[in-house]
C-alpha cells in the first residue's frame, strides 16, 4: 500500500512537472518579432549635444501639469535656485548627464523612454495601463488605470519608468513623446523642438535609422560604429549615436531578443487557450471524486468529507 | 448533536494570554506604519527605490509568504489526490494557515500598491492583459483566497451549531434594558441561525470536494506564475536564477515548502499548546519531501549545466554564496529525511523541516531580491518601518491562528487520534466549559 501510493504520488508530481517543463522546453520556436519602421521616435547624437539642458526645461514646462512633473531641489541648494534632479525620477522625464572619463574625454548623454518595439512594460502591466500606440508606436501610460504595482519598473531593462515614492497619491512617470501636449499641438516632441544644437532629431524610425547610418558613414572617426537602439531588446524607437562606448554612458548592453518575447512565449505556452488549467482541474476532480467514493463505501465512521 | 465531529476539536484554554497581548502590540506597531504609508507615501516608510521597486513586502509577504501558506495545498494533494485519508486530521489547520497566509498576502499587496483604488480594473475584461504573469497571479490568488474561506466554512458552521451563545447573552445582560433585545426574541433568532447553519452544512459538504480540487488547481497555476513574474527581468536577475524553468522551480518549491511547513506547524502548535506530537503522520509526510526536493535539485543542477553556469555557482562570490546556502539547506535537510530514525524523532523532523523551509524561502528571496541587480548605484535594504509592517502582518497571522483554533474545531482531535474516533461526546462537553469568552 505504502509503496503503491508513493508511486502514485510521484506520478502526480511527474505529470504536473512534465506539463510545465515541456512547455518551457518547447517555448523556443514561435513567431518572430516584426520591426515596424513607420513608428515615430528620436535620434539623440551625443557628439552634437552641448549640454545646455534646454530639452530638460522644455520637457518640464510642457508636461508639468499633464505629466505630474515638478521642480526638484538638490541637497546643496538651500536657497532653492536650481531645478536639479540627480536622475530620472517621479518629477523628471528626461535628463542630461555628463560622463567624464578624463578632462579631455567626456560625453553628454540624454535619458528618456526608449519606446521599444516590443516594450517589456506593456507586456507585464496587469491592467493595460501601459500601452503601445498602434500607428505611432508611442509607449504611453494611463494613470487612471494604473494600480501602482511597479512591475513595469522591474521589467524595464533601461530602468525608465519612475515612481513617485514621496506622494500619497503616486503615479508612474515616463516620457510619452509629448503625445498629449507638444506632439498634439506642434507635431514634435518638446525636447527635439527646443534643442539648439540639433542633437535630437524627431521623426519616423526608418528616417532616423537612415540618418544615423549616413552620419556613421560620413564621419567614421567621430562615432562608435553602432546605432544604439537599432537592435537592442528587439529594437527601440529612441536611438543613440555617441563617441564613447554606450555602456559607459549608462546605457546597458542588451541582447537583440526582446525580453518580453522570452517571457510571453513561456506564459502563452502554459496557458494556451486555457486548456492546461481546465484539463488539470477536470483530471484532479475525477481522481478526487473517485477517492471520496471509495472512502464512502469503506465505512462512514472516520473519514468523511471536510466536516461530517 | 455534536456527535459527528470528533476528527477535529477546539483548543481548550484561554485566548487572552500574555502572548496574545504581545502579538497584538506588534500588530498595532505595524499598522501604525501602514497608516503613515497611506498619509505620506510609500517612500516615507520604505527603502524601496526606482531600482528596487519591489522590497520585502512583495518578496516576503507575497512571494515567500504564499509558499509558506502552501501547507493547505500540499496536504490537500496528499489527502484528496493521493488518497491518503489518514492525513485528513491535519488538513483543517493547514487550510487555516493558508487562509491567513493568502489573506494577509493580499492585504500587504494593498499596502504595497501605489494606486490600490484602481485595483477594480482586474475585474474589467477590457483591461485584462493575459501576457502579464502578474495578472494571472492576481486573479488566481483572489480566487484561491475565496476558495480557502469556503473550505473553512464547515468549521465555522459546526461552531455555530454547537454554540451556547454565552457571550451574546452576557452582552445582552450588560446592555441597558431599554436598548437590549427581548431575550425570548433573541433566543428564537439565534435558534434560526443555528438551524440555518445545520441546513447549510450537509449541502455545502456535498459540493465541497469541487472547491477543494479548485483549491489544488489554483495554487498550481499561480505558484508557477510567481516564478514567471521574473522571466522578463533577463538583464537584471543574476544568471544563476534566471532560467526558463523558473515557473517549474517555483511550483516544486512551493510543494516541498508546503509539506515541510505542515510538519513545522504541527510540531510547533503541539509544543506550544502542549498536545502530543503527531509523529506517525508527520514522518509519513516527511517521507514524501525528498522525492520533490530531489526533482527540484536535479532541475536546478541540470539547468545550470545546460546553461553553462556551474562555474558561477561555485565562484565563491556574493551570489554564489547565497546560491550555495539555498541549495545546501534544501539538500542537507532532505538527506536527513532519508534516515528512518530521524524521520521518527520530533527533534530531527523539526531541524530538517526548518532547513528545507529556510532553503526554499531563501530561493525565493534570491530570485526576487538578492539575485536582482538593476544596475550600478542601486542598493536596497529594508527600513525599520518596512520590516515592522511585515512583522506586524506576520504577527496578525499568528494571532488570527491562535484565536481561530480556540473558536473553531481546527486542530486534530487528540482523543480520537488520526481520525480514529474513540471517545465521542467527552471532548465536546469539555470544550465549552473553560471557554466562556469564545462562545
Amino acid at each position: 500500500m505504502k509503496k503503491q501510493s508513493r508511486r502514485d504520488f510521484l506520478k502526480v508530481v511527474a505529470v504536473g512537472a512534465g506539463v510545465v517543463a515541456g512547455t518551457a522546453a518547447t517555448a523556443g520556436a514561435s513567431e518572430k518579432l516584426v520591426v515596424n519602421n513607420e513608428e515615430v521616435g528620436m535620434l539623440y547624437d551625443a557628439t552634437k549635444c552641448v549640454g545646455c539642458k534646454a530639452c530638460m526645461s522644455a520637457c518640464k514646462r510642457v508636461n508639468r501639469d499633464y505629466g505630474s512633473l515638478s521642480y526638484e531641489k538638490a541637497s546643496f541648494d538651500s536657497d532653492g535656485l536650481w531645478d536639479a534632479p540627480s536622475d530620472l525620477d517621479g518629477s523628471t522625464r528626461t535628463l542630461i548627464k555628463l560622463f567624464k572619463e578624463s578632462n579631455q574625454r567626456w560625453s553628454y548623454v540624454k535619458y528618456s523612454c526608449m519606446h521599444c518595439q516590443k516594450p517589456s512594460c506593456v507586456s507585464v502591466c496587469p491592467v493595460s495601463a501601459m500601452t503601445k500606440e498602434k500607428v505611432t508606436g508611442i509607449v504611453d501610460y494611463n494613470k487612471n488605470t494604473c494600480i501602482g504595482c511597479r512591475y513595469c519598473q522591474v521589467a524595464c531593462p533601461y530602468n525608465i519608468p519612475k515612481f513617485q515614492w514621496e506622494k500619497a497619491i503616486p503615479q508612474i512617470v515616463k516620457c510619452d513623446l509629448c503625445k498629449n501636449t507638444n506632439l498634439r499641438e506642434k507635431g514634435i516632441s518638446a525636447c527635439a523642438e527646443t534643442c539648439p544644437a540639433g542633437a535630437i532629431k524627431f521623426g519616423k524610425r526608418k528616417d532616423l535609422l537612415e540618418e544615423a547610418h549616413q552620419r556613421l558613414l560620413e564621419n567614421p572617426d567621430r562615432y562608435i560604429a553602432h546605432v544604439y537602439g537599432e537592435h537592442e531588446g528587439g529594437g527601440t524607437n529612441h536611438m543613440y549615436l555617441a563617441a564613447m562606448p554606450f555602456n559607459k554612458l549608462g546605457l546597458p548592453e542588451i541582447k537583440p531578443e526582446a525580453p518580453a518575447e522570452f517571457s510571453e512565449k513561456i506564459q502563452h505556452t502554459i496557458y494556451k487557450g486555457f486548456i492546461a488549467p481546465v484539463a488539470l482541474y477536470s483530471t484532479l476532480c475525477f481522481i478526487a471524486v473517485k477517492n471520496m467514493k471509495g472512502h464512502g463505501k469503506e465505512g462512514h465512521d472516520s473519514h468523511d468529507k471536510e466536516e461530517s | 448533536m455534536s456527535h459527528h465531529q470528533d476528527e477535529y476539536q477546539r483548543l481548550e484554554g484561554k485566548i487572552f494570554t500574555k502572548a496574545f497581548w504581545i502579538l497584538l502590540l506588534t500588530v498595532m506597531v505595524g499598522f501604525f506604519f501602514v497608516g503613515v504609508r497611506y498619509v505620506k507615501g510609500i517612500g516615507a516608510v520604505s527603502n524601496m527605490s526606482d531600482g528596487y521597486p519591489w522590497g520585502i513586502w512583495i518578496t516576503y509577504d507575497v512571494a515567500t509568504g504564499t509558499a509558506i501558506a502552501c501547507g493547505g495545498y500540499a496536504v490537500a494533494i496528499l489527502v484528496y489526490i493521493r488518497n491518503r485519508m489518514q492525513y485528513h486530521p491535519l488538513i483543517r489547520s493547514a487550510i487555516l494557515t493558508s487562509m491567513f497566509g493568502y489573506g494577509l498576502a493580499g492585504f500587504s499587496v494593498m499596502v504595497d500598491l501605489g494606486r490600490p483604488w484602481n485595483a477594480y480594473n482586474f475585474f474589467i475584461p477590457s483591461k485584462w492583459q493575459a501576457n502579464s504573469a502578474m495578472f494571472e497571479v492576481a486573479l488566481c490568488v483572489m480566487a484561491y483566497s475565496t476558495v480557502l474561506i469556503i473550505e473553512f466554512i464547515p468549521a465555522i458552521l459546526t461552531s455555530i451549531e454547537n454554540s451556547k451563545w454565552e457571550t451574546m447573552h452576557r452582552v445582552r445582560d450588560w446592555l441597558h434594558p431599554k436598548i437590549a433585545p427581548d431575550p425570548d426574541d433573541m433566543v428564537d433568532k439565534l435558534e434560526a441561525v443555528r438551524l440555518g447553519a445545520a441546513w447549510l452544512k450537509p449541502r455545502l459538504n456535498k459540493v465541497l470536494i469541487f472547491f477543494i480540487v479548485l483549491g489544488i488547481t489554483l495554487p498550481t497555476m499561480h505558484q508557477s506564475s510567481l516564478g514567471s513574474l521574473l522571466l522578463i527581468a533577463s538583464t537584471k536577475l543574476h544568471p544563476l536564477w534566471h532560467t526558463g524553468f523558473l515557473p517549474l522551480l517555483f511550483l516544486l518549491n512551493c510543494i516541498f515548502i508546503g509539506y515541510a511547513i505542515a510538519i513545522l506547524e504541527s510540531l510547533i502548535s503541539c509544543y506550544s499548546f502542549k498536545r502530543p506530537y503527531e509523529t506517525e503522520e508527520l514522518s509519513g509526510l516527511a517521507n514524501l519531501i525528498p522525492y520533490v526536493t530531489v526533482i527540484w535539485l536535479s532541475v536546478v543542477v541540470g539547468d545550470l549545466i545546460w546553461r553553462g553556469q556551474v562555474g558561477a555557482a561555485l565562484k565563491g562570490d556574493f551570489y554564489s554564496g547565497f546560491f550555495l546556502t539555498e541549495f545546501l539547506l534544501v539538500a542537507v535537510g532532505s538527506l536527513l529525511l532519508f534516515v528512518k530514525k530521524m524521520r521518527h524523532s520530533p527533534r530531527w523532523l523539526f531541524v530538517s523541516a526548518a532547513m528545507i523551509v529556510l532553503g526554499g524561502a531563501l530561493y525565493r528571496f534570491n530570485v526576487y531580491l538578492i539575485g536582482f541587480n538593476p544596475g550600478k548605484g542601486w542598493r536596497y535594504f529594508p527600513s525599520f518601518a518596512e520590516i515592522m509592517i511585515t512583522v506586524g502582518i506576520v504577527a496578525l497571522e499568528i494571532l488570527g491562528y491562535k484565536v481561530f483554533v480556540a473558536l473553531f474545531p481546527v486542530l486534530p482531535n487528540t482523543h480520537g487520534h488520526g481520525g480514529k474516533m474513540r471517545k465521542k461526546l467527552e471532548p465536546e462537553q469539555k470544550e465549552h466549559a473553560p471557554l466562556p469568552k469564545a462562545a
